[in-house]
């Protein structure tokens, strides 16, 4: 598989263990990179903010040289990605468009290819299958939470491969991977990375509950592929926990470099030891973790085991209970009546009135022939209801 | 908010139509329903909400819009488009009308500086050097060690280079720049 490769500038700078893992995935998968020569950069949401047809020019610039190629892109920043896509779908929606981005930067483009992330690259080109036939040290144990951010997914128009409310692409590669990611809330909410800088309070604190949720739901680690996300998640991490009193220590990884590292590449290798946030270390309590986690299957699956035996059990332990109590009952009034059937009668009303039972087995042991009166009350008693109730019935 | 609007300024409602243009949306779509305000991850920041903005541009209230701090605190995620049940595309909205403040010079000063920061380094070697970028928006915001704390653990780490990289196509670059400039641009 050949693809052109737009690093963008943040892969050479501050998310660089993302261009290492990018690169060293691509070598474990046979995935041939044509890194598009002499890129620029996509203008990222500055130019977007300020005119729109430089926003789109910037990345044709780019664009344009990689279709000379006939090469599809990719491009791992997930900024970049969103920029790219953009463009793509402007420059097809309008001929107008095209001819004035054309003329920005003399040259031709038709935007006859297209831009695709590192997520729809594993899922959808390269192959699930594919890649877990190349996975050598599977990260079971791992439970990172996948936070996909905005840029990945929406506008669903212009990126539109993944759901824009709970995508899964990225869960899917790390099952993959041997990694049982968690289930939270927070997937596709925007980090506020784009406020960092210039209103740094907000973004901190769309970050903070970012974190929290991932924490709270049973994360060890989140996962990105977005380096805007990855520098306030890792690098903000610290300043974060200060300003809200509390922990979280979780690492904060690029999907490439778990992909790298379950394949078989050293952390350091693919920059892990780079991280803000130590990020190494959880590879070697991987195994300890993941043999806890079998145990509390196991005995959960024992446990849940036991629980459907005793329920399984339980119907005829409750008819064994209450026939312990009937034979108590029928024994005691086997004790006091030799005919069975007048035996049988009072064990009936001592079943339905188990503190009467009681009484008469302590009267029994102190005093039979008063018991036997008791009991012979008891059976008036019952007769006279029963005949009532006939009566009753006949009239 | 406060005073009382019965109707707005020809030359207003001028305005929200060419807003609704250069986004592709209308904002006559709009119920009201609040679903975009409610998904907002920062609303918690803003003066006018995401469905007050597009209150305001149904009344034709398009200068207390362009003056909301909100359209700075935008994020620009789109979860508010993605969800609304009228289709309307409130981000790109939000994106005009920072287009359309930046225009008229009504900006918070931050975001203007780090943007043409940003579009500067950019122009200047191709790609974006984060040291000058960072020099730049200071100067721009006049408090030289905003940020300061960040360099040396960035650098400790490897990730800030000292020395932009300089691109070849660098020209090219300036080119797309200039020729956006004359075709209309808006940049500096
Ligand atoms: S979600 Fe759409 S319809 Fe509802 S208030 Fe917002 S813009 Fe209006
Ligand atoms: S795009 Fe802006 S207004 Fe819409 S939800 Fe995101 S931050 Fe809020």
């Amino acid at each position: 598989m050949r693809l052109a490769y737009y690093p963008g500038c943040s892969l050479d700078a501050t998310a660089i263990e993302y261009g290492m893992s990018t690169q060293k995935m691509a070598k474990l998968l046979d995935i041939d990179l044509w890194e598009i020569p002499d890129w620029s950069c996509c203008g990222a949401s500055s130019a977007h903010q300020t005119d729109h047809l430089l926003a789109i020019s910037l990345p044709a610039r780019n664009l344009a040289i990689a279709e000379r190629e006939g090469l599809d892109v990719l491009a791992p920043c997930a900024a970049c990605y969103n920029r790219m896509r953009a463009t793509e779908y402007e420059v097809r929606a309008s001929a107008k468009t095209r001819s004035q981005v054309e003329e920005a930067l003399g040259m031709p483009y038709q935007a006859a290819h297209s831009t695709i992330s590192v997520l729809e690259l594993l899922d959808a080109r390269y192959g699930l299958d594919n890649l877990a036939a190349r996975v050598t040290n599977p990260l079971k144990g791992m439970t990172p939470a996948c936070y996909y951010g905005c840029l990945l997914v929406r506008p669903v128009a212009v990126t539109g491969f993944d759901d824009p409310e709970n995508p899964q692409s990225m869960d899917r590669i790390m099952k993959t991977l041997g990694a049982s990611p968690v289930d939270w809330a927070f997937k596709t909410e925007c980090c506020g990375a784009g406020l960092g800088v210039t209103q740094t309070d907000i973004c901190l604190e769309m970050t903070y509950q970012i974190l929290r949720n991932a924490k709270e739901a049973g994360a060890d680690s989140i996962v990105t592929a977005c380096p805007v996300c990855h520098l306030n998640l890792d690098m903000r991490q610290k300043a974060i926990e200060k300003k809200y009193q509390t922990q979280f220590n979780l690492p904060v990884y690029y999907v490439t470099e778990l992909v790298a590292i379950a394949c078989g590449a050293e952390p350091p290798a693919v920059g892990a030891n780079r991280h803000f946030v130590e990020a190494v270390s959880i590879f070697q309590q991987l195994p300890a973790k993941a043999k806890a986690m079998e145990e509390a299957a196991a005995q959960a699956a024992k446990a849940g085991k036991g629980a459907a035996k005793a329920k399984a059990a339980k119907p005829a332990g409750e008819s064994e209970e209450p026939a312990a109590d009937e034979d108590a009952g029928l024994a005691l009034a086997r004790k006091l009546y030799d005919d069975e059937s007048k035996a049988a009668q009072l064990a009936e009303i001592l079943k339905q009135e188990p503190a009467r039972a009681e009484k008469l087995a302590e009267m029994l042991e102190q005093d039979k022939s008063k018991a036997l009166k008791v009991a012979d009350a008891l059976l008036a008693k019952k007769a006279k209801e029963k005949s009532a109730g006939e009566e009753g019935n006949k009239a | 908010m406060g005073e009382l609007v019965l109707s707005a300024h020809p030359e207003s409602r001028e305005l929200v139509k060419a807003i609704e243009a250069a986004s592709r949306t209308k904002t006559s779509l709009c119920y009201q329903c609040g679903k975009c305000s409610a998904g907002c991850p920062v609303v918690f920041a803003m003066d006018y909400t995401p469905r007050q903005i597009i209150r305001l541009l149904q009344l034709g209230l398009i200068e207390t819009a362009l003056q909301a701090k909100s359209i700075w605190i935008c994020a620009t995620c789109d979860t508010c488009s993605t969800r609304c049940p009228r289709g309307v595309d409130i981000a790109s909205i939000m994106d005009a009308l920072r287009r359309e403040a930046l225009k008229q010079g009504k900006v918070v000063k931050e975001v203007a500086a780090f943007n043409q920061a940003f579009l500067n380094s950019v122009k200047r070697y191709g790609r974006n050097h984060e040291a000058s970028l960072v020099l730049e928006y200071n100067a721009r915001i006049m408090k030289p060690f905003k940020n300061a704390e960040q360099g040396p653990m960035m650098m400790s780490k490897g990730k800030l280079k000292i020395f932009p990289e300089f691109i070849k196509g660098r020209g090219e670059v300036n080119r797309i720049f200039e020729k956006v400039k004359a075709m209309g641009g808006d940049h500096e």
